[in-house]
Order: structure tokens, then sequence, then C-alpha cells
């Protein structure tokens, strides 16, 4: 497939889904859901306000601190339960179970340990990310051909030297894809943590503007999100890619 | 048991353990978590009593509505977009995106178009499950190996007949991955709903419970949720397992 065929099909599926949006609004009404003509001048606007820069900023924080969280923690356990064989034979059932979980219901236990401040938002927003990243850390990790591993010992290599030039570059594909996955449930996490309760943040915004009524702010806000996650996946997506095809 | 089992058995009863025990030497407020055993208690009370009998019909009602709808409104989809490659490479990109992104996010601009009803909170369920039904219907049927289409044409048989003996049985496999798919992601979204904002069911009794400071309660509904959660994905594990050594004729 050709670089322009699949740019024309992107381009149609935007197209469908504004036509789409377009419909449902002269259905709903425009208190309910606004145009999407009306709603692109409202970002315009909106976007600049200190209000939404408070918020926005807010919510760039907790993630990028629950995304530190989910990484650090997501690749400790990843590496030691790929390592370590009967850890991961003990350990993976549990994590796959816990992984299918409603993790929302933890959340209040969460806000109790935490509290209401940042710390919880962070705290819910790494529960999301950690799994995905151990789990695909650890298929990775097993998966390496201990052929590999062989080879660095023929060669004399120092532990760290097998990590960095043999187990790092043959796992970093698989491994990647794990942190693009906890990139997505992390954000997840943190705006449903914000949904639920929070003072600050995008995720409270949108809950606040639903109960003020305020539809053009919420839709504006839910679809700068959207727009986020979807370029930001596009372009972890294209780096996987890359990598993938490197090995 | 296997070993293995065995390990795994006593890390869970042991964690379980050691938080009653924190718990109960006051390590860990009473306001902060309860202890295990009071959580089981207390829920046994609130099952007997039937306190909460409706909000769990009316959860487990709506989680099997969204998933059965998912399930087949998806493979209905599934089978019709696989028969138009055009459509179906058009929408390639949104399918490599959609799980990407928060949907859940779009729960707020549901309420405010249906209104605070059921309605939400299925359509952002079915939203959430669906095109994990679509996408594993296409693997499957990309799956289905060309020689049974052959074998159908030289044994001349109808296209429903060759749909129902030959092509399902051999997509089964990847439809029931959907299925599983489809069951995790519709009961993480409907209970998500009911939490955030909804008129009633178990998830918005936990935020209730939360918001009047009532640990007891508040950790047992959640205690049951996750009960619940578990023996689903435990049972459908289970059914996958024998399904897997039941195709491969014993054979581990």
């Amino acid at each position: 497939m050709t670089a322009t065929r699949r740019a024309t099909d992107t381009l149609i599926i935007v197209a469908a889904l504004l036509a789409a949006w377009q419909v449902l609004h002269r259905i709903a009404g425009d208190t309910a859901l606004p145009a999407p003509i009306a709603t692109l001048t409202y970002l315009a606007h909106m976007v600049p306000t200190e209000r939404f820069a408070q918020n926005a900023a807010a919510t760039a924080e907790a993630f990028s601190l629950a995304l530190i969280l989910a990484y650090a923690l997501g690749l400790a356990i990843g590496v030691w339960m790929g390592a370590h064989r009967l850890s991961g034979a003990v350990g993976e059932p549990i994590l796959v179970a816990i992984y299918s979980l409603p993790k929302i219901v933890l959340y209040p236990v969460v806000l109790l340990i935490f509290g209401l401040g940042i710390s919880g938002k962070v705290v819910f927003g790494a529960m999301h990310g950690i799994l995905p990243v151990a789990l695909l850390t650890m298929g990775a990790i097993r998966a390496i051909p201990p052929v590999y591993l062989r080879s660095a010992h023929t060669l004399r290599l120092t532990p760290w030297q097998t990590i960095a030039t043999v187990l790092i570059p043959a796992a970093l594909p698989e491994v990647f894809t794990g942190l693009r996955i906890g990139f997505t449930v992390t954000l997840l996490g943190v705006l449903l943590g914000e949904m639920f309760a929070s003072r600050l943040g995008l995720g409270s915004l949108i809950m606040s503007d639903m109960q003020l009524a305020q539809s053009e702010d919420m839709v504006t806000v839910t679809i700068i999100l959207f727009a986020f996650a979807a370029v930001a996946n596009a372009i972890l997506l294209w780096i996987e890619h890359r990598l993938h095809r490197r090995v | 048991m296997t070993r293995v089992g065995l390990i795994r058995l006593a890390v869970i009863a042991a964690l379980i353990g050691a938080l009653e025990f924190a718990c109960q030497s006051g390590l860990i407020s009473r306001r902060t978590i309860v202890p295990p055993s009071e959580m089981a208690v207390t829920l046994y009370n609130l099952l007997v009593s039937g306190a909460i009998n409706a909000d769990i019909a009316r959860t487990l009602g709506l989680i099997v509505v969204v998933i059965a709808f998912s399930i087949v409104l998806g493979f209905a989809l599934g089978v019709l977009i696989h028969a138009l490659p055009r459509v179906r490479e058009a929408l390639d990109p949104l399918f490599a995106t959609y799980y990407a992104v928060p949907i859940f996010i779009f729960y707020p601009v549901l309420i405010a178009i249906f209104g605070l009803s059921i309605f939400p909170i299925v359509v952002i369920g079915v939203a959430t499950a669906i095109v994990a039904m679509i996408i594993a219907t296409l693997n499957g049927l990309d799956r289905v190996p060309r020689v049974l289409t052959k074998v159908a044409r030289v044994h001349r048989l109808g296209r429903v007949t060759t749909a129902l003996t030959l092509q399902l049985p051999a997509a089964a496999p990847y439809l029931f991955t959907g299925v599983k798919l489809s069951v995790s992601y519709g009961f993480i979204a409907v209970i998500a709903a009911e939490f955030i904002l909804s008129p009633a069911g178990l998830g918005r009794d936990i935020a209730d419970a939360y918001a009047d400071f009532n640990n007891r309660r508040m950790y047992a509904l959640i205690l049951f949720l996750l009960i619940v959660a578990t023996i689903v994905n435990a049972a459908l594990h289970a059914f996958d397992m024998r399904w897997a050594e039941r195709r491969s004729g014993g054979r581990p």
C-alpha cells in the first residue's frame, strides 16, 4: 500500500467521524453537543486561557510522574520475572489476572492511602501502566534465543557488556511495544483518577463542565485529549516499526 | 497441583496474611484499609441480607447486555468488513489507533447527549468492547486455510454450509480471543462508568460508600467485584485451555 493511499484513507476516516459528529449534533442539539466548526473556533479561544493552561499543566505533571513510575517499576518487574524462571512462572498468571481487573474500583483505596492531591493520581496512573510494561518486558527477555547468551559467554563479555550489547538490543523492540501500551493506559488511569476526584486537571475539567452544562468546553477538552493520545501513539508506533525492522 | 501452582498460592496467601496482620496490629490504620477478614464478613452479611441484590442485578445485567451486544454486533460487522477489502483497508488506521486513545473520556459527552441513564453506560461499554471483537473476527477469517474453501467447492457445499461447517470452526480460536477481550473490556467500562457517574449500580455504591467514609461497606463491595471479575476471567481461561488441549488432540 502506498503512503498516499494510506494518508487518503486516514483523511476519509477523519471526514467520516466529523460527518457523524455533525449528524449527532443535529439530533442532540446545541446545548448537548456543539457542532464541529463551533468547537474548533472555541478551541482557538480556549487554549490560550489561564484556566486551560493550569489544568493542562496539572495533568501533564501527574501524567509524566506516573509514566516514570510505571516504566521504572514495570521494567524492573519485567526484567526480574523474565530472567528468573521460577519468579516468572509463579508471577505471570497473577499479573495477567490483575491486568484484566477493573482497576477503577481500587481508586478509593489509592485515595485513602495517598490522599486527594497529585500523588493519588500518579499512583493510580502508574498502577495501570506497570502491568503491560512488565508483561511485555518479561516476554521479550524470555524470547531472547539462548544462543545469544552462549555467544556472549564465549566472547567473555562481562555481565554489563552482555546487558548493554546483547540483551538490550535483542529485547528492545518488544519492550518498546510494552512502553507504548503503558503510555496509553497510564494516560487513561490519570484521566480516570481526575474524573473521579481531583481539584485540578483536564479530567476534572471535563466532569465539572458536564455538571455545569458547558458542553463546548467539555467537548473541546475531550477532543484535545483524544488528538494528543492519537498523535503520541502514531509517533510511538512509527518508532516501534523502525525498531522491529532494524532487528 | 504443580509446584509452581503451590508457590503461587503460598505467595497470594502470604500477601493477604501480611495485610491482615498489618491491619490488625494497627500498622495500617482502619481508616485506610479494613482487615481482609472483616471485608469478607461484611460482604457475607451484605449478601445474606439482600441489601445489594438490586444493584448486583443491575450492574451484572448491564454487563451482560453490553457483552452480548458487542459480541454479536462485533462479529456481524467483522464478517461484513471482511467481505469488503477496500473498506477494511481504509478502516485499518482506525483499528490500529482505537485502543490507544482513552475512549472512556467520551463518557461525559455521552451523558450530555443522552442524559443520565443506563443508555450512556451501554453505549460507552459497547464502544469499548466491540472493536476487539471486530478485530478478532477479521483475524479469524484471515486465518481460515484456503484449502478449506477449495474443499467446500469440490464438495459443492452452499455458502451457509461452508460458513457453518468449515469457516466458523477454523476461525473459532480467534473469535474466542475476541470474546475474552470483549468480556474484560465490557466489564471494566461498565464498572468505570457507574463509578464516575451513574444513577445506581455497584460502581456507584462503591463511590457512595467512599464519600460517606463507610470503609467496611466500600471494601466489601470492592472485594465482591474483584471476586466476580477473577471468577469470570478464570472461567474463560480454563475454557480456553481445555479447548486448546482438545484441538491439539490431547498432546501438550
